[in-house]
Parts: C-alpha cells; sequence; structure tokens
C-alpha cells in the first residue's frame, strides 16, 4: 500500500463505521473490495492488519449490533472474508433478509471453515470431527441444524454456503465435511417435494467437479438419486452437468443422458405413425409414454423442452459427449420438433395432438429447435434425414408466418448445414442435392430482401454474405445467383431507410463484387444512365451516409478488398485507396478513422512488405513508397490522428507510425539527419494539434521530411503513454479513497454549520 | 318455456334441437355470412343478413371489354357426345363454367315464414349484402337496426355490386342446367352445387334503396326496446367501421350475439368485450376464415411480393372489396413504399364507388380507434391515404374507361374488385396481365378459394399469391375472450367445434370452451339452454300500500298479497283485486253462510326450523315422557313411545301422526308452532 492511501485508511474506515455518514454508491464500496484483494494479493494481509489497526477496529465495530446499513454489513463481512481471520464473526447474521448480507455472510462462513479446517489439516488425511476447531464445530452444527430444518429458505441457504465451499476448497478436510454432510443432503432427496431442488443441483455438481472428492462413490449414488427423484425440469441442468464431467460412472452417464433425451424421446414418440419410425430410446413405446414426461401446462412444457434441446447444443462439440451420440434419432426429433411447431406435424396420437396445441407458434421452441439443428449438422446422417432437415429449413425460410428471430436463426442453421454438406469433405463445391436446394433458396432470399421489417432484410443479407464468401467462386452458385434478382436487390439495399440493413448491404455488395458477382445489370428502359461500380457505390455510401455502421462496413470492406487483390482495387491501389483514405480522415465516427488506419496499414504493408525480422526496405522501394504515401495525403492523416480525441485512433496511428519507422530506419544504423526548415514547421504544427489547434494544415510533404520528423518524434514514449487508460489518474486507489472521503466530507461541515 | 334459436326457415321445435335436420335441407352454412334468426321472449330477431357469392364461382367472369378469348370457349357437352347444353356451359382447362348472369345463393326463405320476422340486427357492412331478397320479397314488414357506417358502406357495397353486373348486360340466362335430372351429369363442382333451383340474380338499385330505407340507424351502446319485452345494443367489435356484436336481453336473461370482431389494432373503434359479460347464452359467429394465417404475416408477405414485382418491372393486381382491410393495406403501404424504393410507382383504386369510400372512411371519426380519431382533432384526416391522393401517388378512378386509360401508366399497383373475379374491372386486368409471368395478383380477401377463382383464366402466366387477410378472431383469442367473459352456454356453427377437415390434427384450431359450444348447421334448429325461471313483475302503488311486510330475517321481509295479474304488452302488473260488490238493496234475510267472508280467512304462513332437542326438552317440559329421537335423511322423527305419537321434522314439512286423538295433536302442534315465526 502507497503511503497516501495509507495515510487515508483510518479516516475512511471512520467514515465506514459512522451509521450517520450514508456512503451513496455500492460501485465505490466495490472498488474498495477490488483494492483489498490486490492488496492482499500482493502481500501477507496479517501484516496489512498490524500495520492498520484501523482496519480491525471497522471488522470489530460493526459485530457490536447497532444500526448500520446492510450495505456496509455486507461490505465489511465479505472484507472479512477477504482477510479470513476473527473467526468468531461467522456468528452474527446469517439469516439477513438482504440477499447481499446472506450472501456475504455465505461466503465468510466458507472462508472461516476453510481457514480453521485447513490448518489442522496441514499433513492429516482427513481430521474427524473430534479433531475440529470450535468455531468449525460450530459452524457445521448451524449447517446441519439448516439442513434438517422445515423451513425451505434455511436449506437453500446451507445448501448455497456448501456449494461455495466445496466449489472454492479443495483441501482435504472437505472430505470429512461432505462425509459428515452428505447423509444430510441424500435425506433432503428422499422428502416429497424435495426442498431447494436447483440449490442441491448446484452443491452436487459442485460437489462432483471437486477433484478431492468426485472419487466418493457414496456421490454418485446421491446424484443418481436425484436424477430419479427430481422432475425432468429440475433434473435437466444436474444430467447436463453430469454428462459434462470428464470421470464419472458410466451407468450414472447413462441415466443422466437418458433424462436429457426423454423430451425428445416423447416428441418423437408422439408424432410416430407407425412401428420403424426412428427411436431415441430402447424400451416398449407403451412405457415411453407411460412416463408423463411433460407437464401439463404449456409454458412448463415449452421450458423443458427449451432446455433439453439447449443442453444437448452445448453437449454436442464435446469431446466428452456421450457415445455413440445418437445423430440420426436427433435430428429426426429436431425436425419433428420443429414441424410441430409450424403446424405441419400430423400426429395421429392422442399425445401428438396434445403435443401440437402446445408447440404449435412457439417461438421459443424455434429457436432452440433451429440452433440446436444447426449445431447437428457438424455430424452425419441419413440422406434421407438430411432431405428433411433442408426442407423444413426451406419451410421456415418460406412461411410468412416465421418471426424475424426465427428467420435469423434459419438462416443461421441453413448455412451451416449448407456447409457441412460440401462433398467430399474439403471440397468447396455443393452436393447435389444442396444444388438444388440452392434455387429455393435464392427464390425466398429475392422475397426476404423486399420484407417490410428491416431484421428480414437485414439477416437475409448477412446470409447471403456467408453464402458468397464461402461458394463465390463456385459454378453452380454463381450461376443460380447470377440468374435470380438478388445482385440487383442487393444493390439497391445500399439505400434502404435502416442502417443496419445498408451496412450488411455495403458488406454483402463488397463480397459480391469481389467474385464478380455484381456486373451491371442491362436495364432496358434506363439504357441512358450509365451503371455506377460498386467501388464507386461504397464511396458514396462513405462519404454521404449519415450513419456510421454503413460508413464502417464501407471500410472494411475496402480493407478486405486491398488485401486480397480484388480486381477493380488491385489494378491501381494509390488511386483507390487516396479517396477512401482522406474520406475516412475527415469522418467524425472515430470507429471509421481507427478502420481508415487499418487500411492505411494495409496498403503500407503492400508497399513495403510485411514487418519481419529484416525490417529495412531497400532504399528505392522505400523512396517509391513514401511517395505514393506522400501522394494520398497518409501523413496528414496519420500525424493528426496521434492527437485524436478518441485513444483507439491515436494508439492506431502510433502503431501505423512505428511500423513506418522501423521499416524506415535500418536497426543500429541510425542516420544522420540535420533539422531542416520544413521539419521545423512540420513539429510546430504537430505542436498545435497537440494543444487541439486542428485548423492548419500541413501542406505537402517530401518524404525526406516525413522521415526527419518520425525519426525525431518519440513515438514509444508515446505508445506507452496511450496504452494507460485514459482514467488511469481517476482509476487509482488513491483517487477512490478521497472522492469518498470528500462526498462524505461535505456531511461533516455541515455539521460543523449546526452547532 | 324455451327460448329458441333457429337458422331461418325450421319450425322452431323445443322438443327436439335435431327436428329440423333432414337432409333435403342440409346445406353448408357460412359461418363467416351468418343468417340466423333467434326467437326470444315471443319476439323474432333475425341476426345478420349475409349473401354467400361463392355460388358465382361457377360462373363464366363478365368481361368489361369484349373478350375473345371468353367468347370463343368449347360448349360443353355429355360423355356421349350430346351437346344440348353446349349453349349454357363453356369449358376451360377442364372446368366447366355457366355462361349465364352470375347468380347467389339466398339465406334459406322456404322454412320459415319471413313475414313474421320482427327486427332484424346487422352486425357489419359484410353481412347484410342478403338484405334487399329478405325485405323486399318475403313480405317482412318490421325494422332493421344498424349504425351509420355500417349502413352507408353497405350501400356502397350494394352498390358496386349492382354496378358491376348491371353494366355488362348479358343477354342470356342459363336455367336448363339447373334441372336436378341434368345437373347430376355434370361434372363437379356443378354437380354437387346445392339448391341451384333457389339462386336468384342480383338485385336492383331500386331494391337496395328500399331495403335500406327499412333500417334505422343505432349507435353504440344505445338501447333499443322491442315490445317492451326485449332490449337490443349494438356494441362495437373492432372488425370494420361500425361493426358490433349485439346484446339482446330482458330482464333476467342475457344472449350475446358475437359476429366478426377483432382484437387486432386496425382502424375501427376496439372491441367491447366486458358488456359481453354475464351472458347465459352466446351466439359466436364470424371468426376468422384462415385460422392458420397471422395478418401481420400476411401484410409482410403482400409488401415483399409487391414490391418483388414492381421491381421486377411487373404490375401487380389486388382484387380487393371497396371498403375494409384496403384501408389498412393503404397504410401499410403508405409507410413502406418510401423505405423500399417504390414513391415513383403508381397505385390505382379502380371501383364505381372508390370516391366514395375513400371519403366515408375519413368521415366517420367517431367510429375509429383512438389514434385516428385524435387525428381528426389536429385536424388532420385519419387515414393517410389522403396524403397518398394528395402526393398523387394514389389515383382513383370509377372504372377502368374514361380518365384512367389517359393517365395508365406500368409498372403499377391496381386495387379493384369484385374478389370473385367474376365482374368487376378485375376481369379486364386479368385478361391483360395474365399472359406475363414478371405481373403477380395477389388475394388479399378470404372470401373466396383463389385456386377457384382462378380456374376461368386458366392457363395462366402471371404469378399468383395468396395472402388472406382476415383480421376476425382466432380461436386463441376466443378462448382468451370467452374466459374473460365467461358465458354459460356457447352456441356456434359446427364448423368451429371440430378442426378443419384438412388438419384434422390441429386441435388448436377449434372453440374449445366448458361445457362444450352447442353447434348449429343450415337448416337446423337449436333450443338454447336456458330456462325462464324468473319475470318482472310491477305491484301497483294502492296494492302495495296495503301490504304488511314482516322481517323474518335481518334483511328479508316478507307479505302476503292477493292480487290480479295482469299482462299486457309483455308487461306483468299486480292489481288490487276487485271488491266484491256491495249488497245493494233492503236487507235480506240473514243466512248462515253470510258470516263466512268471500275469500277464505288465511291460516297465517310460517317460518323458521325447530331445534330438536329443544323441542325435545320443551316437550319434557310438558309432562311427555320416554321420548326417542330418530334421525332420517330429511329430518329426525320424535316419538312419543308412551302417547303412540309420532312427530316428524322435515326442513320444509312437520307432520304429527297421532291416533285419533285430536287433543293431544293441537296440544303438540302448538308446542310445535312456539319454535316458528307467524306473518
Amino acid at each position: 500500500m502507497d503511503p497516501e492511501c495509507a495515510r487515508l485508511l483510518p479516516a475512511l474506515c471512520a467514515v465506514l463505521a459512522d451509521p450517520r455518514q450514508p456512503v451513496a454508491d455500492d460501485t465505490c464500496l466495490e472498488k474498495l473490495l477490488d483494492w483489498f484483494k490486490a492488496v492482499t494479493g500482493a502481500g501477507s494481509s496479517l501484516l496489512l492488519l498490524q500495520e492498520h489497526p484501523c482496519l480491525v477496529e471497522l471488522l470489530f465495530h460493526v459485530l457490536k449490533p447497532q444500526d448500520l446499513s446492510s450495505r456496509i454489513l455486507s461490505f465489511t463481512l465479505r472484507l472479512a472474508g477477504i482477510f479470513a481471520a476473527q473467526e468468531n464473526c461467522f456468528q452474527f447474521l446469517q439469516g439477513d433478509p438482504s440477499l447481499f448480507v446472506a450472501s456475504a455472510a455465505g461466503q465468510l462462513l466458507v472462508r472461516v471453515l476453510d481457514l480453521a479446517l485447513r490448518g489442522p489439516a496441514e499433513g492429516h488425511v482427513c481430521p474427524q470431527a473430534w479433531d475440529w476447531p470450535a468455531c468449525a464445530r460450530k459452524v457445521v452444527c448451524h449447517l446441519e441444524d439448516c439442513l434438517r430444518s422445515e423451513a425451505a429458505p434455511r436449506v437453500t441457504q446451507a445448501l448455497h454456503v456448501l456449494t461455495t465451499t466445496f466449489g472454492h476448497c479443495h483441501g482435504l478436510w472437505t472430505q470429512g465435511l461432505w462425509a459428515r454432510l452428505s447423509p444430510l443432503v441424500a435425506r433432503l432427496l428422499e422428502k416429497d417435494p424435495v426442498p431447494a431442488p436447483h440449490a442441491l443441483v448446484d452443491l452436487l455438481l459442485s460437489v462432483a467437479r471437486s477433484s478431492v472428492l468426485s472419487s466418493d462413490p457414496g456421490l454418485w449414488e446421491t446424484a443418481a438419486q436425484a436424477l430419479s427423484r427430481l422432475s425432468p425440469t429440475q433434473a435437466g441442468p444436474l444430467a447436463a452437468g453430469i454428462l459434462k464431467l470428464q470421470d464419472c460412472p458410466q451407468a450414472l452417464r447413462i441415466q443422466a443422458f437418458r433424462i436429457l433425451l426423454q423430451p425428445l424421446a416423447h416428441v418423437l414418440e408422439a408424432a410416430a405413425q407407425g412401428p420403424g419410425a426412428p427411436r431415441l430410446l430402447e424400451g416398449a413405446a407403451g412405457d415411453l409414454m407411460a412416463v408423463d414426461t411433460f407437464p401439463p401446462s404449456r409454458s412448463a412444457c415449452v421450458g423443458l423442452l427449451c432446455s433439453a434441446l439447449a443442453h444437448l447444443e452445448l453437449l454436442q462439440p464435446l469431446p466428452q459427449r456421450p457415445s455413440p451420440w445418437p445423430q440420426a434419432p436427433l435430428l429426426a426429433a429436431a425436425v419433428t420438433i420443429l414441424r410441430f411447431c409450424n403446424g405441419s406435424a400430423a400426429p395421429s396420437s392422442e399425445a401428438g395432438s396434445r403435443l401440437c396445441t402446445m408447440l404449435v407458434g412457439c417461438v421459443r421452441v424455434q429457436r432452440a429447435a433451429l440452433d440446436f439443428l444447426g449445431v447437428l449438422s457438424q455430424g452425419l446422417g441419413p440422406q434421407e434425414l438430411v432431405t428433411q432437415v433442408f426442407a423444413i429449413l426451406l419451410e421456415y425460410l418460406v412461411s410468412p408466418d416465421s418471426s424475424p428471430t426465427v428467420l435469423k436463426k434459419a438462416f443461421q442453421a441453413t448455412l451451416r448445414w449448407l456447409l457441412s454438406s460440401a462433398t467430399p469433405p474439403g471440397c468447396c463445391d455443393l452436393e447435389p442435392y444442396a444444388q438444388l436446394v440452392l434455387g429455393e433458396l435464392l427464390a425466398v432470399l429475392q422475397k426476404r430482401l423486399c420484407s417490410p421489417c428491416w431484421e428480414v432484410r437485414d439477416s437475409g443479407l448477412e446470409f447471403l454474405t456467408q453464402m458468397t464468401r464461402r461458394w463465390g467462386g463456385q459454378g453452380s452458385f454463381r450461376q443460380a445467383l447470377l440468374g435470380s434478382e438478388v445482385p440487383e436487390l442487393t444493390r439497391q439495399l445500399l439505400q434502404d431507410p435502416e442502417s443496419y440493413v445498408r451496412a450488411s448491404a455495403v458488406a454483402a455488395v463488397g463480397q459480391l463484387s469481389s467474385w464478380g458477382l455484381l456486373a451491371a445489370p442491362s436495364r432496358p428502359e434506363h439504357p441512358d444512365v450509365p451503371q455506377k461500380t460498386p467501388l464507386e457505390e461504397l464511396l458514396l455510401v462513405l462519404t454521404t451516409d449519415s450513419e456510421g455502421f454503413p460508413r464502417r462496413a464501407v471500410m472494411r470492406v475496402f480493407t478486405e478488398w486491398l488485401r486480397d487483390g480484388y480486381a477493380d482495387v488491385a489494378k491501381d491501389p494509390e488511386q483507390s485507396v487516396a479517396p477512401v483514405l482522406q474520406a475516412a480522415s475527415r469522418d467524425l465516427d472515430w470507429e471509421v478513422r481507427v478502420q481508415g488506419l487499418e487500411l492505411a496499414l494495409v496498403f503500407l504493408e503492400q508497399l513495403l512488405g510485411p514487418l519481419g525480422p529484416s525490417t529495412a526496405a531497400p532504399p528505392g522501394a522505400l523512396t517509391q513508397a513514401l511517395q505514393a504515401l506522400c501522394r494520398v495525403q497518409l501523413f496528414e492523416f496519420a500525424l493528426r490522428s496521434l492527437f485524436d480525441c478518441d485513444r483507439p485512433v491515436a494508439q492506431k496511428s502510433c502503431d501505423l507510425l512505428l511500423f513506418l519507422k522501423a521499416k524506415a530506419t535500418p536497426s543500429g544504423s541510425q542516420q544522420e539527419v540535420g533539422d531542416g526548415p520544413n521539419v521545423a514547421s512540420v513539429e510546430a504544427a504537430l505542436r498545435r494539434w497537440q494543444a487541439g489547434e486542428q485548423g492548419q494544415p500541413l501542406g505537402e510533404l517530401a518524404p525526406e521530411t516525413v522521415l526527419a520528423v518520425l525519426r525525431s518524434m518519440d513515438l514509444e514514449a508515446l505508445r506507452d503513454t496511450l496504452a494507460e487508460s485514459s482514467d488511469h489518474v481517476e482509476r487509482s486507489p488513491q483517487s477512490l479513497l478521497q472522492d469518498m472521503l470528500a462526498t462524505v466530507g461535505v456531511l461533516g461541515d455541515n455539521e460543523a454549520d449546526c452547532y | 318455456m324455451l327460448a329458441e334459436f333457429s337458422p331461418p326457415g325450421t319450425a322452431p321445435s323445443p322438443t327436439s334441437r335435431y327436428e329440423g335436420l333432414r337432409s333435403e335441407y342440409c346445406l353448408s352454412g357460412h359461418p363467416t355470412l351468418p343468417c340466423n334468426v333467434l326467437k326470444f321472449k315471443s319476439t323474432t330477431i333475425m341476426l345478420d343478413c349475409g349473401l354467400d357469392m361463392t355460388s358465382t364461382l361457377n360462373f363464366l367472369p363478365l368481361p368489361l371489354v369484349q373478350s375473345p378469348r371468353l367468347s370463343n370457349l368449347p360448349g360443353w357437352s355429355l360423355k356421349d357426345g350430346n351437346a344440348f347444353l353446349d349453349k349454357e356451359l363453356k369449358e376451360c382447362s377442364g372446368h366447366v363454367f355457366v355462361d349465364s348472369v352470375p347468380e347467389f345463393c339466398l339465406p334459406e326463405t322456404e322454412l320459415i315464414d319471413l313475414s313474421t320476422v320482427d327486427v332484424i340486427l346487422i352486425s357489419n357492412y359484410h353481412c347484410m349484402m342478403a338484405l334487399p331478397y329478405i325485405t323486399e320479397h318475403t313480405g317482412f314488414t318490421g325494422t332493421v337496426y344498424a349504425t351509420e357506417p355500417t349502413v352507408q358502406i353497405g350501400r356502397l357495397l350494394m352498390e358496386e355490386l349492382v354496378n358491376f353486373i348491371e353494366r355488362v348486360p348479358k343477354a342470356q340466362s342459363a336455367s336448363l342446367w339447373k334441372n336436378k335430372d341434368i345437373q347430376r351429369l355434370l361434372p363437379s363442382p356443378l354437380k354437387d352445387a346445392v339448391e341451384v333451383s333457389t339462386w336468384r340474380r342480383c338485385y336492383t338499385m331500386q331494391e337496395v334503396n328500399s331495403a335500406l330505407s327499412k333500417i334505422q340507424l343505432v349507435g353504440y351502446s344505445q338501447k333499443i326496446e322491442l315490445f317492451g319485452a326485449v332490449q337490443v345494443t349494438p356494441l362495437s367489435s373492432g372488425y370494420a367501421l361500425g361493426s358490433s356484436n349485439w346484446i339482446i336481453q330482458s330482464h333476467y336473461e342475457k344472449v350475446s350475439y358475437v359476429s366478426g370482431s377483432s382484437l387486432l389494432t386496425t382502424h375501427p373503434q376496439p372491441m367491447d368485450q366486458a358488456s359481453l359479460k354475464n351472458s347465459d347464452v352466446l351466439i359466436l359467429t364470424g371468426l376468422t376464415q384462415i385460422p392458420t394465417a397471422n395478418p401481420d404475416s400476411m401484410v409482410g408477405e403482400f409488401c415483399s411480393n409487391l414490391a418483388l414485382t414492381v421491381r421486377n418491372g411487373g404490375n401487380v393486381l389486388v382484387p380487393c372489396y371497396p371498403s375494409g382491410v384496403i384501408y389498412d393495406l393503404l397504410e401499410c403501404l403508405y409507410q413502406y413504399i418510401d423505405s423500399a424504393g417504390l414513391s415513383s410507382i403508381p397505385f390505382y383504386f379502380i371501383s364505381p364507388v372508390a370516391n366514395s369510400s375513400l371519403e366515408f372512411s375519413q368521415i366517420f371519426a367517431e367510429w375509429l380507434c383512438h389514434n385516428k380519431q385524435t387525428k381528426v382533432y389536429l385536424p388532420e384526416p385519419p387515414f393517410p391515404h389522403a396524403e397518398l391522393i394528395q402526393t398523387n401517388k394514389l389515383k382513383h378512378y370509377p372504372s377502368i374507361h374514361g380518365d384512367f386509360s389517359n393517365d395508365f401508366r406500368q409498372p403499377c399497383v391496381v386495387f379493384t374488385g369484385h374478389p370473385s373475379l367474376r365482374f368487376g374491372d378485375v376481369v379486364h386486368f386479368m385478361e391483360l396481365w395474365g399472359k406475363s409471368s414478371l405481373n403477380t395478383v395477389i388475394f388479399t380477401e378470404p372470401d373466396f378459394s383463389y385456386l377457384e377463382a382462378l380456374a376461368p383464366y386458366q392457363p395462366l402466366a402471371m404469378k399468383c399469391i395468396y395472402c388472406p387477410i382476415d383480421t376476425r378472431l382466432n380461436f386463441i383469442q376466443v378462448s382468451k375472450l370467452l374466459k374473460e367473459v365467461q358465458p354459460l352456454h356457447v352456441v356456434c356453427p359446427e364448423q368451429y367445434t371440430q378442426p378443419p377437415p384438412a388438419q384434422s390434427h390441429r386441435m388448436d384450431l377449434m372453440v374449445d370452451c366448458q361445457p362444450p359450444a352447442m353447434s348449429y348447421r343450415r337448416a337446423e334448429v337449436l333450443a338454447l339452454p336456458f330456462k325462464r325461471r324468473y319475470e318482472k313483475i310491477e305491484i301497483m302503488p294502492e296494492l302495495a300500500d296495503s301490504l304488511v311486510p314482516m322481517e323474518i330475517k335481518p334483511g328479508i321481509s316478507l307479505a302476503t298479497v292477493s292480487a290480479v295479474l295482469h299482462t299486457k304488452d309483455n308487461k306483468h302488473v299486480l292489481q288490487p283485486p276487485p271488491r266484491p260488490a256491495q249488497p245493494t238493496g233492503g236487507k235480506k234475510r240473514k243466512r248462515a253462510s253470510d258470516d263466512i267472508p268471500d275469500c277464505k280467512v288465511l291460516k297465517p304462513l310460517l317460518s323458521g326450523s325447530i331445534p330438536v332437542d329443544q323441542f325435545v326438552q320443551t316437550l319434557e317440559k310438558h309432562g311427555f315422557s320416554d321420548i326417542k329421537v330418530e334421525d332420517t335423511a330429511k329430518g329426525h322423527i320424535v316419538l312419543l313411545q308412551e302417547a303412540e305419537t309420532l312427530i316428524q321434522i322435515e326442513e320444509d314439512s312437520t307432520h304429527i301422526i297421532c291416533d285419533d286423538d285430536e287433543v293431544l295433536r293441537v296440544r303438540l302442534r302448538d308446542l310445535v308452532l312456539k319454535f316458528l315465526q307467524k306473518f
């Protein structure tokens, strides 16, 4: 702790202990805690307490029953937790109605237990209860009482404390604690209904994840019991958690997986038209249907299905996912759910009719199922099912009833399935079936790009951009696209009233034209109007669009074009880049300016080669490059940006100039350059800019002047200064303490006035 | 006594719900164009007067301009080559059409004497199109009630219809094919067309005017007394300008008639749901015809397809009615066209009543939704189509002849009627644009099957888009509505009580309520499930003066009354009984019987209950012993074993059964009476 803070600390502690001096802002207390964490992390907390008795006083002070605000109490408890000291604190107030105080008290209990039990356990395998210090015994008895209690809040509170304990503490002593408390936990599972099911699941998962405890076979029995006792909705998170564990008994994994599969299996059974339909779980159909998987209420049913889908979606990409992974029936289930949701499923069973009524038109389930379907594209499936997948996706894309969010998910899932259907793997061509789908997709896209709803137009454009990025060079895609209205509609959307759509249209136009898919259409009705090139059109957006998003998008497209050597730009990069840089340098949006500097950097790299071990450019190339840079007025832009009021712009500019400096100055050989009159005038201009005067232009610069200016500037130091956040002064602990004291200082003055 | 509710034509029968169900009357009713008759407390009320125009789909279109294609269609001949029908029936792409003036399928007029109908209640302008047939040709002498916008816009719809048909006079009237023996030989759907002999040509403007003159205008929540027996009240139904639901109530019964209603925020005043509460019976008609099509999605679809066609250089044809959804479509387009870059595309609205329709919509401020009402006070026109007209983006014409042909510019969007595609200017555009795949026809009106509408235009190159926009209640909304207003019974067309035939698994597409809805179909009579238990009776003041009420419980007083019940005009009045005539003349010989008054002396009425324990104690006090009490299903039996006497105490009676010992009986009776109040 620095001396200035140490000086301020006693006054602050006094303020905190004084109930008449309310602390206005919770965030300063949070910041204070963060600071204490940093301080104790750096040195001994014992020493800290010894050096600053005011802290101990503060802790003792709050123990006295008095009218302290709950936020101060919570703060102090957490501070005490940080110091992991004053073990008798815990008796105070765990049942406080304030959630924050209760949570802080819970955390403190955990720290107390840890501190109390860690010490004696050193060297011992697992201390027995009678070896525990008195305070630990007291804590444990308290927890036992809570677990035996009939009051659900007390049970929950104890479970929370235990969850935190086993989550944070991994000493051997936790084995003893679990051994002592696990029978009580198991007994909770025998009650009907099971109290605090969510907290119980959290606890079991926390224990299961603990490296010290997961070898306990009793744990897995309790987990299995929980899986069978909890309702499907409550058991879902536990099942998902178990399946994510690296090591756990196979039987339990099977049981857990069954829980997650059950709702989907039910859907498949309900939709089954006869024997031979795909099944997710073994067992007679009657058995499955007999288990009343779905709760009667619509919202609960929807919730269960959505959470099952979300859990399975997260599980799919994991290496430890259950094996064999029932890819085909899962695909069938996802498709069936989507059919129920859009009313196209025609179940013959009563359960099916019920599901149909509950799911039809349900946007939540549609979104979850489409996400899941998208993830399933990672695996293979029988061709017949893949055909069904594309068919249902198309149904959703075509249907006017698909909400904008559902449509976006449908576009995403379609893209994933198209990507996965490239055969053979690694080949970029679409498989024949996907090529067939493509025609219909483009017809849908055409209509969606005309939608009155801007979200729909936007996601349509995003989809188009991604498709083009992947297949722009591929024959069948090019043919289908050029045969449709899509490129022309995309171009028209550059004038969309919604700025997000214009930004997406810019990206799409960039992608289409880089593949040569935006050839100027022949418009028989306006033969005399010359069609603008995409480059001109985007430049127009950059210079005239009133919103930032489209202009940023334009800058990204230009950067990409330059980097990838897009023909229209590559034939004369300097000519193409110059107007863009000029426009970007004057832009009011700082992100556009940053993008402008990024574009400049790419341009520079193309002229001078990338930054590498042999950085210096050959002198001839350097001179030519510098001349080109002067012509496009890059230096004025870059030097001005050094003093940009938006830090990222200044940083980017600094990086750019450093790059140039490295290229221009071979390491180790400092060239002698005299200060010419030009340099002096440039430096004078820079000083004025730094002082905030922006008006003065630099005028034409000669390459030598530029080099001289670069050498004379301490760009490295500037970079370091810029690297510090702009509020680094305001964020210092000293400033925090001063601020807190200043706000309460006002109160002190008023108080004095009263006398 | 039962209230009866019957679709027209069936003799009401209180004994059997299904009495009217005979196969020859079994026509499919049209649940959105209802025409029902309610017999309620001695009044006969017709609820709506809808005209089923789907019959016109069997006829060839009436072209405004000579159409070589239509006039050269081959005549139809029987399989054996017999061509005697070839003048009446023409064949087009495998379908057979009647080449005649189109005819309409009327509500049943034979089965009930429609001259007995006292009043007709109209709920919206679509549900009054059969009115001239009823008021002018059945001997109807009653009154029709409707709101002003309903009448005005209804008049426009009728005027348009008459105009469409009369301006293309057709000499030929086909009737041979209607012969039952011949009809059997025809291909579907003509073969299956029902009651073709009753199909009628369109009415004339004179009949329209006469029919409309019988209408009495009403406002929302206005209470209209019918013969002192029934009160009817129109309520806003949120579906169209001036559209209403009706409350039909007596003092103790309430029937709600819910016709085309909407909970969506469109241009009309929102639906009044609260007033529908506490109904004994709620008659539910006029739900959405396309329950799976969400109106918002359909509007989006409409705009997308319109823009796509126009951007591609094609024309868009929107067959529509001259009022209703078109206002909302124009409003959506007003917001959409600029953003979609369509500002330079002309929109044409062609109808003989286009001008009146656009102007009427702006003047019915009090019937509009709140947002539109407030605009009037700014003052601004409530609908933005005024601005579209001002800026020349929307132009309207009475027909394709005249000014329109000078202004006509393509690509364009044309709104015109009739949605059946059988008459009106739309026929001309179908002929004109049908050959090019650049053009699109977008169906927004849900009343006609678009495939059937298109049949006489096949083969067709133009694109067809079906975006039915039906803002009426869907089944989810109905379910919420019923939960909210909680009627005791729901009555609805049978189509609403089962999922649509094509989607039999969609149990969500039917009315779901408890107790299950009672359903009816055409030509069926339904006894409404409430029994009248009370009538309101007035007491004359002098009679009321003579009453002496006695309080039997706190807050409840009773009095006996002797009076004469007088009933006239469905009002019941209790009057004092006539005094017996005073004997006049001289004294006559006194007879023994003269001491007995005319009226039998009334015994006092008793009330209260007998507490058995206390009664037994009292008996014991009065010297009875050996008392035994037995509990029975209805009360108690007190047994006086010694006296061989039995006192049977039940909720509403007490019997003393003793063996011919009158003194004992009277003693016991007096003891019983001690526990009861008398008045």
